[in-house]
Protein backbone atom coordinates (compact mmCIF):
# COMPACT_ATOMS: atom_id res chain seq x y z
CA UNK A 1 0.00 0.00 0.00
CA UNK A 2 3.08 2.17 0.33
CA UNK A 3 3.28 2.30 -3.46
CA UNK A 4 -0.38 3.36 -3.68
CA UNK A 5 0.25 6.19 -1.22
CA UNK A 6 3.10 7.39 -3.45
CA UNK A 7 0.86 7.20 -6.53
CA UNK A 8 -2.13 9.01 -4.98
CA UNK A 9 -1.80 12.05 -7.29
CA UNK A 10 -2.32 9.69 -10.26
CA UNK A 11 -5.48 8.28 -8.67
CA UNK A 12 -6.69 11.77 -7.74
CA UNK A 13 -6.19 12.92 -11.33
CA UNK A 14 -8.56 10.15 -12.46
CA UNK A 15 -10.91 10.71 -9.49
CA UNK A 16 -10.41 7.15 -8.25
CA UNK A 17 -10.89 6.67 -4.53
CA UNK A 18 -8.27 4.42 -2.93
CA UNK A 19 -9.67 2.30 -0.08
CA UNK A 20 -7.87 -0.25 2.10
CA UNK A 21 -9.81 -3.03 3.87
CA UNK A 22 -8.63 -5.54 6.48
CA UNK A 23 -9.78 -7.34 9.61
CA UNK A 24 -7.85 -4.88 11.79
CA UNK A 25 -9.93 -2.75 14.16
CA UNK A 26 -10.46 0.95 13.35
CA UNK A 27 -7.89 1.84 16.03
CA UNK A 28 -5.31 -0.53 14.52
CA UNK A 29 -6.01 0.85 11.05
CA UNK A 30 -5.64 4.38 12.35
CA UNK A 31 -2.32 3.43 13.92
CA UNK A 32 -1.17 2.02 10.57
CA UNK A 33 -2.28 5.17 8.75
CA UNK A 34 -0.40 7.37 11.20
CA UNK A 35 2.82 5.35 11.30
CA UNK A 36 2.92 4.76 7.53
CA UNK A 37 1.58 8.16 6.53
CA UNK A 38 -1.35 6.71 4.59
CA UNK A 39 -3.90 9.42 3.81
CA UNK A 40 -6.50 7.27 2.02
CA UNK A 41 -9.27 5.68 4.12
CA UNK A 42 -8.91 2.20 5.60
CA UNK A 43 -12.07 0.29 6.42
CA UNK A 44 -12.30 -2.21 9.24
CA UNK A 45 -13.98 -5.57 8.65
CA UNK A 46 -13.17 -6.98 12.08
CA UNK A 47 -16.01 -9.53 11.88
CA UNK A 48 -15.01 -10.74 8.35
CA UNK A 49 -18.49 -9.75 7.16
CA UNK A 50 -17.51 -8.37 3.75
CA UNK A 51 -14.42 -10.52 3.37
CA UNK A 52 -16.59 -13.63 3.80
CA UNK A 53 -19.28 -12.41 1.41
CA UNK A 54 -16.64 -11.62 -1.21
CA UNK A 55 -15.03 -15.07 -0.69
CA UNK A 56 -11.68 -13.60 0.32
CA UNK A 57 -11.27 -15.32 3.70
CA UNK A 58 -7.88 -16.84 4.36
CA UNK A 59 -8.89 -19.28 7.05
CA UNK A 60 -6.60 -19.11 10.11
CA UNK A 61 -4.17 -17.00 8.11
CA UNK A 62 -3.48 -14.54 10.93
CA UNK A 63 -0.47 -14.87 13.23
CA UNK A 64 -2.80 -15.87 16.08
CA UNK A 65 -4.79 -18.30 13.92
CA UNK A 66 -7.61 -15.86 13.22
CA UNK A 67 -9.36 -15.67 9.85
CA UNK A 68 -8.01 -12.81 7.77
CA UNK A 69 -8.38 -11.46 4.26
CA UNK A 70 -6.25 -12.77 1.42
CA UNK A 71 -4.62 -9.99 -0.59
CA UNK A 72 -7.01 -8.88 -3.35
CA UNK A 73 -7.67 -5.75 -5.37
CA UNK A 74 -10.90 -4.70 -7.12
CA UNK A 75 -11.23 -1.73 -9.44
CA UNK A 76 -14.82 -0.51 -9.52
CA UNK A 77 -16.41 2.18 -11.68
CA UNK A 78 -18.88 4.77 -10.40
CA UNK A 79 -21.86 2.53 -11.19
CA UNK A 80 -20.41 -0.20 -8.94
CA UNK A 81 -19.38 -2.43 -11.83
CA UNK A 82 -16.13 -4.30 -11.42
CA UNK A 83 -13.63 -3.29 -14.09
CA UNK A 84 -10.60 -5.27 -13.02
CA UNK A 85 -9.68 -7.82 -10.37
CA UNK A 86 -6.34 -9.02 -9.05
CA UNK A 87 -6.21 -12.16 -6.91
CA UNK A 88 -2.55 -12.89 -6.34
CA UNK A 89 -1.45 -16.49 -5.90
CA UNK A 90 1.56 -15.46 -3.82
CA UNK A 91 1.38 -13.13 -0.83
CA UNK A 92 4.78 -11.71 -1.77
CA UNK A 93 3.67 -10.65 -5.22
CA UNK A 94 1.44 -7.60 -4.94
CA UNK A 95 -0.24 -5.41 -7.45
CA UNK A 96 1.58 -2.29 -8.56
CA UNK A 97 -0.36 0.99 -8.84
CA UNK A 98 0.60 1.30 -12.52
CA UNK A 99 -1.34 -1.92 -13.25
CA UNK A 100 -4.49 -0.43 -11.74
CA UNK A 101 -4.08 2.89 -13.54
CA UNK A 102 -3.51 1.09 -16.84
CA UNK A 103 -6.60 -1.08 -16.28
CA UNK A 104 -8.67 2.01 -15.54
CA UNK A 105 -7.41 3.89 -18.59
CA UNK A 106 -8.04 0.85 -20.79
CA UNK A 107 -11.60 0.41 -19.48
CA UNK A 108 -12.28 4.10 -19.99
CA UNK A 109 -10.93 4.03 -23.55
CA UNK A 110 -13.11 0.98 -24.21
CA UNK A 111 -16.22 2.72 -22.85
CA UNK A 112 -15.60 5.88 -24.88
CA UNK A 113 -15.11 3.83 -28.04
CA UNK A 114 -18.44 2.09 -27.48
CA UNK A 115 -20.42 5.30 -27.04
CA UNK B 1 53.31 -26.25 10.20
CA UNK B 2 50.65 -23.94 11.51
CA UNK B 3 47.35 -24.38 9.72
CA UNK B 4 45.83 -21.26 8.24
CA UNK B 5 42.52 -19.93 9.28
CA UNK B 6 39.68 -20.65 6.89
CA UNK B 7 37.75 -17.36 6.70
CA UNK B 8 35.52 -18.39 3.79
CA UNK B 9 33.47 -20.48 6.23
CA UNK B 10 32.51 -17.47 8.35
CA UNK B 11 32.05 -15.19 5.35
CA UNK B 12 29.76 -17.71 3.72
CA UNK B 13 27.71 -18.24 6.87
CA UNK B 14 27.37 -14.53 7.64
CA UNK B 15 26.52 -13.71 4.03
CA UNK B 16 23.77 -16.36 4.04
CA UNK B 17 22.27 -14.79 7.20
CA UNK B 18 22.53 -11.31 5.69
CA UNK B 19 20.81 -12.54 2.52
CA UNK B 20 17.92 -14.07 4.48
CA UNK B 21 17.41 -11.14 6.85
CA UNK B 22 17.78 -8.47 4.18
CA UNK B 23 14.94 -9.92 2.10
CA UNK B 24 12.08 -8.97 4.45
CA UNK B 25 13.86 -5.86 5.73
CA UNK B 26 14.98 -4.33 2.44
CA UNK B 27 14.22 -6.20 -0.74
CA UNK B 28 10.48 -6.72 -0.24
CA UNK B 29 10.14 -2.93 -0.43
CA UNK B 30 10.89 -2.94 -4.13
CA UNK B 31 8.77 -5.02 -6.53
CA UNK B 32 11.79 -5.72 -8.73
CA UNK B 33 13.69 -7.49 -5.93
CA UNK B 34 10.55 -8.82 -4.21
CA UNK B 35 8.47 -10.62 -6.81
CA UNK B 36 11.43 -12.68 -7.90
CA UNK B 37 14.10 -12.46 -5.17
CA UNK B 38 17.08 -12.43 -7.52
CA UNK B 39 19.34 -10.31 -5.28
CA UNK B 40 18.71 -12.63 -2.35
CA UNK B 41 19.31 -15.75 -4.43
CA UNK B 42 22.52 -14.24 -5.83
CA UNK B 43 23.78 -13.50 -2.31
CA UNK B 44 22.89 -17.05 -1.23
CA UNK B 45 24.74 -18.49 -4.22
CA UNK B 46 27.88 -16.55 -3.27
CA UNK B 47 27.45 -17.65 0.36
CA UNK B 48 27.21 -21.30 -0.67
CA UNK B 49 30.25 -20.94 -2.92
CA UNK B 50 32.33 -19.49 -0.06
CA UNK B 51 31.18 -22.17 2.37
CA UNK B 52 31.67 -24.98 -0.12
CA UNK B 53 35.19 -23.93 -1.05
CA UNK B 54 36.03 -23.45 2.63
CA UNK B 55 34.73 -26.89 3.55
CA UNK B 56 36.45 -28.49 0.57
CA UNK B 57 39.77 -26.96 1.60
CA UNK B 58 39.35 -28.11 5.21
CA UNK B 59 38.69 -31.72 4.20
CA UNK B 60 41.04 -32.00 1.23
CA UNK B 61 44.02 -30.27 2.84
CA UNK B 62 43.52 -30.71 6.60
CA UNK B 63 47.27 -30.18 7.08
CA UNK B 64 47.05 -26.64 5.70
CA UNK B 65 43.58 -25.44 6.69
CA UNK B 66 41.41 -25.60 9.81
CA UNK B 67 37.66 -25.87 9.71
CA UNK B 68 36.55 -29.48 9.43
CA UNK B 69 34.29 -29.29 12.47
CA UNK B 70 33.43 -25.59 12.18
CA UNK B 71 32.80 -25.94 8.45
CA UNK B 72 30.48 -28.89 8.98
CA UNK B 73 28.48 -27.07 11.66
CA UNK B 74 28.18 -23.84 9.69
CA UNK B 75 27.39 -25.78 6.53
CA UNK B 76 24.52 -27.69 8.15
CA UNK B 77 23.16 -24.53 9.80
CA UNK B 78 23.28 -22.63 6.52
CA UNK B 79 21.49 -25.39 4.62
CA UNK B 80 18.86 -25.48 7.39
CA UNK B 81 18.27 -21.70 7.43
CA UNK B 82 18.23 -21.41 3.66
CA UNK B 83 15.88 -24.39 3.46
CA UNK B 84 13.41 -22.74 5.84
CA UNK B 85 13.70 -19.45 3.95
CA UNK B 86 13.10 -21.05 0.54
CA UNK B 87 10.19 -23.07 1.94
CA UNK B 88 8.65 -19.90 3.39
CA UNK B 89 8.91 -17.71 0.32
CA UNK B 90 8.34 -20.28 -2.43
CA UNK B 91 5.81 -22.56 -0.73
CA UNK B 92 4.18 -20.97 2.33
CA UNK B 93 3.65 -17.66 0.53
CA UNK B 94 1.53 -19.47 -2.07
CA UNK B 95 -0.79 -21.16 0.44
CA UNK B 96 -3.68 -18.76 -0.03
CA UNK B 97 -7.25 -19.63 -0.96
CA UNK B 98 -8.28 -19.55 -4.62
CA UNK B 99 -11.33 -17.35 -3.86
CA UNK B 100 -13.35 -18.71 -6.78
CA UNK B 101 -16.48 -17.08 -5.40
CA UNK B 102 -15.01 -13.58 -5.40
CA UNK B 103 -16.85 -10.95 -7.48
CA UNK B 104 -15.77 -11.04 -11.10
CA UNK B 105 -15.10 -8.48 -13.79
CA UNK B 106 -18.37 -7.18 -15.21
CA UNK B 107 -20.38 -8.02 -12.09
CA UNK B 108 -21.73 -5.44 -9.69
CA UNK B 109 -19.66 -5.16 -6.53
CA UNK B 110 -21.77 -6.38 -3.59
CA UNK B 111 -22.50 -3.26 -1.55
CA UNK B 112 -21.33 -2.98 2.04
CA UNK B 113 -21.00 -0.60 4.95
CA UNK B 114 -17.93 -0.71 7.18
CA UNK B 115 -16.38 1.68 9.71
CA UNK B 116 -13.31 3.63 8.65
CA UNK B 117 -10.38 4.24 11.00
CA UNK B 118 -12.28 7.17 12.59
CA UNK B 119 -15.31 4.92 13.17
CA UNK B 120 -17.38 6.69 10.51
CA UNK B 121 -19.61 4.28 8.59
CA UNK B 122 -18.63 4.15 4.90
CA UNK B 123 -20.98 2.63 2.32
CA UNK B 124 -19.46 1.61 -1.00
CA UNK B 125 -22.40 2.75 -3.17
CA UNK B 126 -22.55 6.11 -1.36
CA UNK B 127 -18.81 6.56 -1.77
CA UNK B 128 -19.08 5.92 -5.52
CA UNK B 129 -21.96 8.38 -5.86
CA UNK B 130 -20.46 11.23 -3.88
CA UNK B 131 -18.34 14.10 -5.21
CA UNK B 132 -14.72 13.05 -5.42
CA UNK B 133 -12.61 13.91 -2.38
CA UNK B 134 -8.93 13.79 -3.29
CA UNK B 135 -7.49 10.85 -1.41
CA UNK B 136 -6.65 12.01 2.04
CA UNK B 137 -8.29 15.42 2.07
CA UNK B 138 -11.36 15.67 4.26
CA UNK B 139 -13.59 17.88 2.12
CA UNK B 140 -14.41 17.45 -1.57
CA UNK B 141 -12.87 20.26 -3.54
CA UNK B 142 -15.31 22.17 -5.71
CA UNK B 143 -13.34 21.62 -8.89
CA UNK B 144 -12.89 17.89 -8.56
CA UNK B 145 -16.25 16.61 -9.86
CA UNK B 146 -17.89 13.23 -9.56
CA UNK B 147 -16.12 10.13 -8.32
CA UNK B 148 -15.05 8.00 -11.29
CA UNK B 149 -14.37 4.81 -9.39
CA UNK B 150 -12.62 3.13 -6.49
CA UNK B 151 -9.79 0.70 -6.02
CA UNK B 152 -10.49 -1.60 -3.07
CA UNK B 153 -7.32 -3.05 -1.60
CA UNK B 154 -8.02 -6.01 0.67
CA UNK B 155 -4.93 -6.80 2.73
CA UNK B 156 -3.92 -9.21 5.46
CA UNK B 157 -3.72 -6.71 8.30
CA UNK B 158 -1.89 -7.37 11.58
CA UNK B 159 0.83 -4.82 10.88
Amino acid sequence: MRSFQKSLPEFDARRIQVVGISVDTPAESQHLRETQGYTFPILSDAKDKVIRRWDLVHSRGGPDGADISRPAEFLIDSSGKILWVNLTEDIRVRVRPEQVLRAFDAAKAHTSAGE
Amino acid sequence: MKRSWNPGLWWGFVLALVAIVSYPLIFTRYPITRDFPWVTLLLLAIAFFLLATGIARAFQRPDAYCGKVLGSILGVLTVLFVGIFVFAIFYMARQIPASRGAPKVGELAPDFTLPDSQNNAVTLSALLNSPFAPNGSAAPSAASGKTAGAILIFYRGYW
